[in-house]
C-alpha cells in the first residue's frame, strides 16, 4: 500500500479501467452465442414448403381448412348469398378496400380479396393475437351475434368480428383484415398455397 | 437484528458444543439463527392476515419439490407420436394413469399453482390495507412485486407445458401480445417463440425457463424480499414502528420472537391451509374448471382455437382489462394500448409506496373515503376477474372498461385522495383484538 493513500495512482486507476472495458467487452460478447440460439433454427427457416389442395369436393357454401406453415389456411366456397353480403357491409368493415398492403397480395386487392370471386383463401388467423376464428355463417341467427350479423367469422379470444371476405369490422381489437397468403390455381380444382404463379 | 452482531458460540466443553463452536468460527450460523428466528423481533399483535407469507413459502416448496419430481417423467416435446398424439400431452397422460402416485404428485403441482396465486393475493391484500408497503419497507414492496411478475412468468410457462388446448392458444395469445409493441414487435414474438409458430421450440425453452431460469430468479427475490424485510422490520396492523418503544436491553417492547412464537402459530395456519389444500385435490382437483381448464384435457390443435377461451383465473382480471381497451390513441391501435394497460395493470403495485400521502399506514386509522375507495377496488379486481373467464359480450366490455378506468383512478388518484381523507390518531402502542 502506498504511504500517500489520498494520492492517485493515474497509471494503475487506468489499468482498472482498462481491465474492466475488456472484461465488459468479453461479457457481452458472450451473449452474443446465447441470444442467437433463442432465434428460429435453419430447420424452422427451411420448413413452409408449399400445400396443394384439391377444392373439386368442397360444396357451396361451405370452407375446409388446410395446414401451411403451421396455421390453419381456409378456404371457402362462397356462395351467391354470401358475396351479396360483402358490398352491403362497405361502410360496417374497417378497411373495406383491402388497402394494408401486408394483408394481401396485390392479385387480391380486390373487392372480394380473392382471384376468384367464389373462392376465398385466407389464413384462419386473428390479426389481433393470433387465435384462429370460429364460423358464423348463418345470418342473424347464429348464438352470441348482433342480429343484424350477415354471416362471417367470430374471434372466441376477442371478439373480434369478420366478414367472408376476411375484412375486420369496425371497432374490433384486430387491427387489419386476415391475411390472404399467396397461392395460385394449378388448374380449376387445385390451388397451391404458399407461391406466386411464376411470371404472374 | 439481523446482519447485527452476535456473539459466536462458545462450547460448554461437550461434544457436541466443540463441534457447534467450530462450525460456528467459520460460518455465521448461530447469527443467522438468532438474526432471522429466535431474535429477530415481530410486533406482537399479528392477526389472520399475517398467516399468508408463510404460507407462501410452504407453497413454493410443495411446487419444487413436486416439480423435482413431475420432470422425471414428463417429456418436452411437441411430436406427434405413433397413436398421434404429442408427446408431451402423452407424458402427462401417463403421469396421471401409469406412474404409480403421479396423480396426486402433479395434482398438488397444478393445484399449488391456484393455491400459490390465492395465497399471494392475499399476502399482497395484507399489505394493501396495512400501508405495509410504506416507507421504510418499500424494498421489500418492491421485491414483491418482483416475485409477483416472475410468478406471474412462472405460472405462464408451465401452463405450456401440458400441451393441451389451452395450453396452445393461451400460449399463443400471449406470445402475439409483444408483436402489439410498435417496430421491434413482430421480431420480438418470433424470437420468443423460436418458430415461426407455437412449436416444439417455443415448448422446449418455455420447459428451460419453468424448471431452471425462473426458479431460482424467484429464489433470490424471495430471499431478498425476507432480507429486506428482517433489515427495516415487520409492520403489524396498526402500522406503529416498534422499534421507538424498546426496553432496556433494546429490545422492543411490543415484539416477540419470531421463533418460537411466529413459528408455533404458523404451524396452526398451515394445518388449515392444508385442510383445504388437500380437500380441493382430493374432491375438486379441476378446481371447477378454474384451475384446470376442460379445454386443455384436448391435445393442442394449431388449426382449431376452442371456442372459448380464456386464461386461469389468476390472470384474468388483467386479461379483462386487455380486452377492456378497444379505443385508438396518437395514431396507435387499440391493440398496442390494450397490452399497455394490462402492463400498466400489474406494474402500477411498484409505484404504490409512492402514491400513498396517508399520515397514518393502517387501515385502521384511515377515514371513510380510504375504506369506500379499496372496497370498491377490490369489488373492481373481482368483476374484471369473473368478466375475464366469460365469452366477451358488448355489455360484459362495458362493465370492464368502467372497472379498469376505476382500477386506474384507485392509483392514479391516491396522492390526491388520501390527501383528502379525515384520520384518526394513531396510539403510541399496538393494540390486541
Amino acid at each position: 500500500m502506498s504511504n500517500q493513500p489520498k494520492k492517485i495512482d493515474c497509471g494503475r486507476r487506468r489499468l482498472i479501467l482498462a481491465t474492466a472495458a475488456v472484461g465488459g467487452a468479453g461479457a457481452i460478447g458472450a451473449l452474443v452465442p446465447f441470444v442467437s440460439s433463442l432465434l428460429p433454427s435453419e430447420r424452422a427457416k427451411a420448413a413452409g414448403a408449399p400445400v396443394e389442395v384439391d377444392i373439386s369436393k368442397l360444396g357451396v357454401g361451405q370452407m375446409m381448412t388446410v395446414e401451411w406453415r403451421g396455421k390453419p389456411v381456409w378456404i371457402i366456397h362462397r356462395s351467391p348469398a354470401m358475396l351479396e353480403t360483402l358490398p352491403k357491409l362497405k361502410d360496417a368493415v374497417a378497411d373495406p378496400d383491402s388497402s394494408t398492403e401486408s394483408q394481401q397480395p396485390a392479385y387480391a386487392q380486390n373487392a372480394t380479396r380473392s382471384i376468384k370471386p367464389e373462392y376465398m383463401v385466407v389464413i384462419g388467423i386473428c390479426t389481433h393475437l393470433g387465435c384462429s376464428p370460429s364460423q358464423k355463417f348463418k345470418a342473424g341467427s347464429e348464438e352470441g351475434m348482433a342480429g343484424d350479423w350477415l354471416g362471417g367469422f367470430l374471434c372466441p379470444c376477442h371478439g373480434s368480428t369478420f366478414d367472408f371476405a376476411g375484412r375486420v369490422f369496425k371497432a374490433k381489437p384486430a387491427p387489419t383484415n386476415l391475411e390472404v397468403p399467396p397461392h395460385y390455381y394449378i388448374s380449376d380444382t387445385r390451388i397451391l398455397i404458399g407461391e406466386e404463379k411464376k411470371g404472374a | 437484528m439481523a446482519g447485527g452482531t452476535f456473539k459466536k458460540y462458545e462450547s460448554d466443553g461437550t461434544m457436541s458444543g466443540a463441534l457447534l463452536e467450530w462450525f460456528d468460527k467459520r460460518f455465521p450460523l448461530t447469527s443467522m439463527w438468532r438474526g432471522h428466528l429466535s431474535e429477530y423481533y415481530a410486533p406482537k399483535n399479528f392477526n389472520f392476515w399475517y398467516f399468508f407469507g408463510s404460507l407462501a413459502l410452504l407453497v413454493l416448496v410443495i411446487q419444487v419439490v413436486t416439480g423435482i419430481f413431475l420432470v422425471m417423467h414428463y417429456k418436452p416435446d411437441a411430436a406427434v407420436n405413433a397413436a398421434g398424439v404429442p408427446v408431451a400431452f402423452a407424458s402427462v397422460e401417463y403421469i396421471m394413469r401409469d406412474v404409480p402416485g403421479g396423480w396426486f404428485i402433479r395434482y398438488m403441482h397444478s393445484t399449488g399453482a391456484s393455491a400459490f396465486f390465492i395465497v399471494v393475493y392475499l399476502h399482497m391484500f395484507r399489505g394493501l390495507i396495512y400501508g405495509s408497503y410504506r416507507k421504510p419497507r418499500e424494498l421489500t414492496w418492491l421485491f414483491g412485486v418482483g416475485i409477483f411478475l416472475v410468478l406471474m412468468g412462472e405460472a405462464f410457462f408451465g401452463y405450456l407445458l401440458p400441451w393441451g388446448q389451452m395450453s396452445y392458444w393461451g400460449a399463443q395469445v400471449i406470445v402475439n401480445l409483444f408483436s402489439a409493441i410498435p417496430i421491434i414487435g413482430n421480431d420480438l414474438s418470433l424470437f420468443i417463440r423460436g418458430d415461426f409458430v407455437v412449436g416444439d421450440a417455443t415448448l422446449n425453452r418455455f420447459f428451460s425457463f419453468h424448471v431452471i431460469a425462473f426458479p431460482l430468479i424467484l429464489l433470490g427475490l424471495v430471499a431478498a424480499h425476507i432480507l429486506a424485510l428482517h433489515e427495516t422490520g415487520s409492520n403489524n396492523p396498526d402500522g406503529i414502528d416498534i422499534k421507538e418503544n424498546k426496553d432496556e436491553n433494546g429490545i422492543p417492547l411490543d415484539g416477540i420472537p419470531f421463533h418460537p412464537y411466529y413459528t408455533v402459530k404458523d404451524i396452526v395456519g398451515v394445518v388449515a391451509f392444508l385442510f383445504i389444500f388437500f380437500a380441493v385435490l382430493f374432491f375438486a382437483p379441476e378446481g371447477g374448471g378454474y384451475f384446470l381448464e376442460t379445454p386443455n384435457f384436448y391435445p393442442a390443435d394449431p388449426l382449431k382455437t376452442p371456442p372459448h377461451i380464456a386464461p386461469v383465473w389468476y390472470f384474468t382480471p388483467f386479461y379483462s382489462i386487455l380486452r377492456a381497451m378497444v379505443w385508438n390513441f396518437f395514431g396507435l391501435d387499440a391493440k398496442f394500448w390494450g397490452v399497455v394497460a394490462m402492463g400498466a395493470s400489474v406494474l402500477v403495485f411498484a409505484f404504490l409506496p409512492w402514491l400513498d400521502n396517508a399520515p397514518v399506514r393502517s387501515i385502521r386509522y384511515r377515514g371513510p373515503l380510504t375504506k369506500t375507495l379499496l372496497t370498491l377496488f377490490v369489488i373492481c379486481f373481482f368483476v374484471l376477474g369473473y368478466l375475464g373467464t366469460l365469452s366477451p359480450t358488448p355489455m360484459g366490455e362495458l362493465i370492464s372498461q368502467i372497472c379498469m378506468v376505476y382500477y386506474f383512478a384507485f392509483f392514479f388518484g391516491m396522492p390526491w385522495w388520501t390527501r383528502m381523507d379525515t384520520y384518526k390518531q394513531v396510539p403510541d402502542r399496538v393494540t390486541m383484538h
